[in-house]
């Protein structure tokens, strides 16, 4: 789903995508809940073409997916909610590590009374 | 390396860590139990850690700050939901207004820890998980006011490393 190198071209498209207001709008709503197509060119006084057209482009960007539901197109962000809980669970990860080796550190330092003092090296 | 493991589940939001070290559990337990060695290690260097209030009993609060480098305080807090001393510990860790009391505005993080004997050493297992309501609090947060910065972060790191 995340794209880890991303290309020239997914970037330009990921740029023109979140460089109109009414695509960050769209977006933002589609973070909260699942709309459809109809749903979100109410909101907006634009066409519903005009609307179809803004989540053709976020969806080239990979920032929505659309799921035929019924007779309705769904638009969500699947993609950007893997995206968040990735970076969430890296910063939790990069954070832990730190912590366990300041841990390991501290046990090098102030060995305690009984310890058998072995020569493992700090990592 | 004192790390051994770390699984992640971004379905369910949570991390699993396994640590090794080379001293008994009751030193282990002890960086946990006492604040002073707490705040040895739950901050970087340049993050240093101050725990004010440490209640290692069910239902108890333990509360910190850590002092960035231009002196900005950022507080956080746990509730102890669970203690075994020297074997485990079981809280819910979330950040904290600057008067140091919950903020209910940000996600918390559920964390168990177990120690057990190994290998002449302690293994040290850590569990992190962001349970559903707060999971979704935290991505509608996200999605409220964070999806177009995050989204540009994520280009600045694409664009730094092409």
């Amino acid at each position: 789903m995340v794209v880890d190198k991303p290309t020239d071209e997914e970037v330009d498209l990921l740029f023109h995508a979140l460089a109109d207001t009414t695509r960050r709008d769209i977006l933002r709503r589609c973070t909260r809940s699942e709309p459809s197509v109809s749903q979100l060119a109410d909101l907006y006084p634009i066409s519903f073409a005009a609307v179809q057209k803004h989540v053709a482009v976020l969806e080239r960007a990979g920032l929505v997916s659309k799921e035929r539901h019924g007779r309705e197109r769904l638009v969500r962000t699947d993609g950007n909610a893997v995206a968040r809980a990735r970076q969430v669970l890296d910063e939790l990860e990069t954070v832990w590590r730190g912590r366990v080796g300041r841990m390991a550190d501290l046990f090098g330092q102030a060995p305690p009374q009984e310890a058998n003092s072995s020569s493992s090296g700090q990592c | 390396m004192a790390v051994i493991s770390v699984e992640k589940d971004f379905d369910t939001l949570s991390l699993t860590l396994v640590a090794e070290f080379d001293a008994p559990i009751e030193r282990v337990w002890q960086l946990w139990a006492d604040p002073r060695q707490l705040e040895r290690w739950w901050g970087p260097p340049t993050h240093p850690s101050t725990f004010e209030k440490h209640d290692l009993a069910v239902g108890g609060y333990v509360t910190y700050f850590m002092t960035d480098p231009a002196g900005e305080m950022s507080h956080g807090w746990w509730q102890v939901t669970s203690v075994d001393p020297p074997r485990s510990l079981e809280f819910t860790d979330g950040f904290a207004n600057q008067d140091g009391t919950p903020n209910p505005e940000t996600p918390i993080t559920k964390v168990r820890m177990r120690l057990n004997d190994h290998e002449g050493g302690t293994r040290m297992d850590l569990r992190f998980v962001f349970s559903s309501p707060e999971h979704m609090e935290l991505l509608e947060g996200w999605g409220a006011f964070e999806v177009f910065p995050l989204s540009v972060g994520q280009m600045d790191a694409l664009l730094d490393t092409s």
